[in-house]
């Protein structure tokens, strides 16, 4: 009894505001025609999800969203190992690489946003910094901010690598210190070479770690937001810049806002989406990933 | 054997040895100054002068004249000062109330035997999956429906809970011999005092890492201070960043800008390199335990 | 402070996936402990001494019978409400509180009347540590001391608030050789000096035999025998407590009484005219074997182990129970170890029968 005594705060709030929200929000889906301000509705199905899957602008949100995804995953993570394996290797200067890496970790992701704006952003009264360098290399100038779509794209994927770094170099960091020394004794006195000591050796053993990156950092760019907020400004749509969550933030308080109903949809599809992409990535695992 | 081999085997060993470590080194400077330029630019921008910086086309990469002017500018023309009060205000509140919720719980799981434990455990372990997506919605009507937008009550009590330090305490928690318990026991301890004298003591380094994390994480809130807060009186440094690039200094001010960032910043990069070990080991942890 | 057991049984539920039958940990206990004296509860592991000890000192509750501390029932009294003292095998020391904190710490849950001062606190607690000699060592923290020290800061703790009982729990399992002879003859001398009735548990018999005022035998949850240690070593109410005690164990043998003798094999070891004609097992202790030139008992000899003080003589016996048998004799006499076998004769008041079926002794006079 007294143990429930002790678990009570928690429950109350994870009650308040996770449990019942999670039920509810399932139910508003399903209510047709909800007005906010007299919290009434006119029937229950479909329409919301449908309204949803139609809107172009959820169609441009999900397109910029898997993007994002297909594009920063792969690249974050593959960098992250390189750089973690360079870490790995050297002794010198090790842990103050360490700490420069993982300071994008502890900034706020809205205020270092601006800085990557500004460094991109095409003015009348400047090109920006970035810019200056494309030309210095005899390319053109872009306006990546207010400029055509790709260019926002590659800042925006350019910005959420440099903001999911720190995280994944820190665990593949952990995760390669943590291999015992003595089967790369082994490996060595076999004769195996460095890349095959790290193909068959390194990789294997912190597959695990690979695999959870590679997992979470799906479910992150899936819910991708913030980031594209802080270099295009709330008004994401316009931008064409918008993604799924943001669509849901709109869509329930906004230039557009105050329909709970089409957030809530877009928000199930949104978890519908990301549940079957982890599903998929833990059956592929199954083959892949060797636990010990 | 060709002399070919005999030349590439006549080469020591260490060169090569040393041509790989200047790579490695390369590669390795190379994102340090990707991490690190942003914060350069952003405190070489925020003391250059506004008629300097808007009079260079091509922008410097230095500045002669540094000035403090923009911080003035900052913390006068917006009330960034507010911003960051209610943001300390906020953060404390949440980690303060989030830490007493998550102790009681993880010590209940971790110590206690009670009726229906297990099965509580579980519910509470599949919550763990649920994206904060899912039910924000909620929680943003029912904060309005209280009438709490704009107040602190309703910015800290839906940002408090969380599942995985519940779930990361337990696990340190359970790691305390049960020796040590029934030890108290005998002594005539109770369940309370135990917590309050033993484990917490015992399991110092985890509660504060685990604090940390809750303050970084609260002073990067962004989402959910914007969804129910849109008087500027309740604004965090988040949205007050927001706003400043929106409406901002009455004209384009960037240095202004850059300084207002600046200043948001630096408490928590202050706060991580205190903690430096702490954090890193504490974000370490939870990654590889997630 | 007397401590009275009245049928006390603890049964746990059934872990096993396929049977789920329950584990009497502790199979209706009665004895009774006087005041003031040292028990030592003695048995191998799973003999349930570990569980008696938690239900003495409140930790777990009984599923049947009572416990009293003199005349009080204590048996719906938690641990925290009874009074007792405990040094767990593992020392449970706080780590992060130094050797004065961890000894100020029951003090300090005392409540109303009970409690003390500060300063009455720190001069208890000063006392504890000066009877157990760790009052130079106070401002250390555990991770900083030796096992021993440890051992005497969790007795300091366990003696600061004037326990009721003393539990000890395998007190000296975690020490070297060395410091195992003088920690235990520490426990005798601090308990003598307090009066405090205290129980401790082990499984090493020597340890138990060597300082306790008297020991408990303990089996498969079941008192085997009560009583002072050379007197329960003399005499053995059955087979498991004659084979637990002493070192090296007793001899154990497949025989006989026929016609008022003790026969093993083909051979009369000793006389036993009051008992009747029966299969029996024959113990005999390793000092009760003497080698003798034209003893009743011949053995093969397999070897002899020079302990200094004295030789064991290894030999083996188709009768035996076991492998090898041995006798122990002084170190002056002559083994000649070549020889194929050896011959012994047994002394009576060393020999004991037992029941082949439960195992229980069967007294026989000897004269």
């Amino acid at each position: 009894m007294k143990g429930w005594l002790y678990l009570l705060p928690a429950i109350l709030f994870l009650g308040a505001f996770m449990v019942y929200p999670l039920i509810d929000v399932f139910i508003y889906s399903f209510e047709e025609g909800y007005n906010f301000a007299s919290q009434t509705y006119t029937g229950v199905g479909l329409y919301n999800y449908s309204y949803v899957l139609r809107d172009p602008y959820f169609l441009q949100a999900l397109r910029n969203t898997l993007i994002l995804v297909v594009v920063t995953v792969p690249l974050s993570t593959g960098l992250a190992l390189l750089i973690s394996a360079a870490l790995s290797s050297i002794r010198a200067l090790r842990s103050l690489y360490q700490t420069v890496y993982f300071l994008p970790y502890v900034t706020n992701t809205l205020a270092v946003g601006l800085v990557f704006m500004i460094l991109f952003k095409k003015t009348p009264y400047t090109d920006g910094l970035v810019n200056l360098v494309i030309r210095w290399f005899g390319g053109e100038s872009i306006d990546f901010i207010d400029g055509p779509y790709w260019a926002k794209m590659f800042v925006l994927c350019f910005y959420t690598i440099w903001t999911v770094m720190p995280f994944k170099i820190l665990v593949l960091t952990s995760a390669l210190a943590s291999v015992d020394e003595v089967y790369y004794q082994a490996a060595r006195v076999d004769g195996t070479s460095k890349l095959r000591t790290f193909g068959r050796i390194t990789l294997p053993m912190i597959s695990p770690t690979l695999f959870y990156l590679i997992i979470t950092g799906f479910i992150g760019a899936f819910k991708a937001y913030s980031d594209a907020v802080a270099l295009f400004g709330t008004n994401l749509n316009a931008a064409q810049m918008n993604t799924i969550v943001g669509y849901v933030y709109d869509m329930l308080y906004g230039d557009s806002g105050g329909y709970p109903s089409y957030a809530s949809a877009a928000a199930i599809l949104l978890f519908a989406i990301v549940l079957t992409i982890t599903c998929i990535n833990l059956l592929i695992s199954r083959k892949h990933v060797h636990y010990s | 054997m060709m002399a070919s081999d005999y030349t590439r085997l006549d080469r020591p060993p260490k060169a090569r040895a040393r041509l790989g470590k200047a790579l490695v080194y390369l590669l390795l400077t190379f994102w340090a100054l990707m991490v690190l330029f942003p914060f350069y630019w952003m405190i070489l921008t925020s003391v250059k002068s506004y008629g300097a910086y808007n009079s260079e086309y091509i922008p410097m990469l230095y500045t002669l004249a540094p000035t403090l002017e923009n911080y003035v500018e900052a913390f006068t023309a917006v009330p960034l000062a507010d911003y960051l009060l209610n943001t300390l205000i906020f953060t404390v509140l949440t980690t303060a109330l989030m830490m007493v919720v998550t102790v009681l719980a993880a010590f209940a799981f971790a110590r206690l035997n009670f009726f229906g434990k297990q099965a509580a455990f579980v519910v509470f372990l599949s919550l763990m999956m649920i994206p904060s997506e899912l039910v924000v919605i909620t929680n943003y009507v029912t904060i309005t429906n209280l009438d709490l937008r704009n107040t602190f009550t309703g910015l800290v009590l839906p940002s408090v809970t969380s599942v995985f330090y519940i779930y990361l305490l337990k696990e340190h928690f359970e790691q305390v011999p049960d020796d040590l318990y029934y030890a108290a026991k005998v002594d005539g301890t109770s369940d309370l005092k135990y917590l309050l004298k033993v484990m917490i003591p015992i399991c110092k380094p985890t509660i504060v890492t685990i604090a940390i994390l809750k303050v970084i994480e609260c002073w990067n809130a962004y989402v959910w201070p914007r969804l129910v807060t849109d008087d500027e009186r309740y604004f965090l440094v988040s949205n007050g960043i927001q706003a400043i690039r929106e409406s901002g200094f009455g004209r384009e001010n960037i240095p202004a800008m850059m300084a207002a960032v600046v200043s948001i910043s630096m408490p928590l990069i202050a706060l991580f390199l205190i903690f430096r070990k702490k954090i890193m080991a504490g974000v370490a942890r939870g990654g590889t335990k997630g | 402070m007397k401590i009275v057991l009245q049928h006390l049984t603890k049964t746990f539920p059934g872990r096993g996936k396929g049977e789920k039958r329950d584990v009497v940990a502790v199979n209706d206990v009665s004895l009774t402990i006087p005041d003031g004296e040292l028990i030592g509860l003695l048995g191998p592991s799973g003999c349930g001494k570990s569980t008696a000890l938690n239900l003495l000192s409140g930790l777990q509750k009984p599923t049947a019978g009572r416990i009293f501390f003199d005349e009080e029932d204590v048996t719906a009294l938690p641990a925290e409400k009874r009074g007792v003292g405990l040094v767990f095998q593992s020392y449970a020391l706080y780590p992060h509180l130094t050797v004065l904190q961890n000894i100020l710490f029951p003090l300090q849950n005392l409540k109303g009347k009970e409690r003390l001062s500060k300063e009455e606190m720190r001069e208890k607690a000063y006392e504890a540590a000066g009877l157990v000699q760790i009052d130079g060592l106070m401002d250390r923290k555990p991770s900083e001391l030796s096992g021993g020290q440890q051992q005497r800061v969790a007795i300091a703790r366990a003696l600061v608030k004037r326990p009721r009982v003393l539990l000890l729990d395998e007190p000296l399992s975690n020490l070297d050789a060395r410091l195992r002879l003088q920690t235990r003859e520490e426990i005798r001398r601090i308990q003598r000096e307090t009066g405090i009735t205290t129980v401790f548990v082990t499984h090493d018999q020597e340890e138990a035999m060597s300082i306790s005022d008297r020991i408990v035998v303990m089996r498969e949850g079941v008192v085997q025998q009560v009583g002072r240690p050379q007197a329960v070593y003399d005499e053995p109410d059955n087979l498991f407590v004659a084979r637990f005690l002493g070192i090296p164990g007793i001899n154990v043998f497949a025989g006989r009484v026929e016609g008022g003798r003790v026969w093993i094999g083909h051979d009369a070891i000793v006389d036993a005219q009051d008992v009747g004609d029966r299969d029996v097992f024959v113990g005999i202790r390793p000092e009760g074997l003497l080698l003798a030139p034209d003893g009743p008992l011949p053995c093969s000899l397999r070897g002899v182990e020079v302990m200094g003080r004295d030789i064991n003589v290894v030999a083996s016996h188709p009768c035996a129970k076991s492998a090898s048998i041995r006798a122990c004799i002084g170190a002056q006499e002559r083994v000649d170890a070549r020889a194929q076998t050896v011959r012994f004769s047994a002394k009576p008041n060393k020999t004991f029968l037992f029941d082949r079926e439960t195992g229980a002794r069967i007294p026989f006079a000897h004269c």
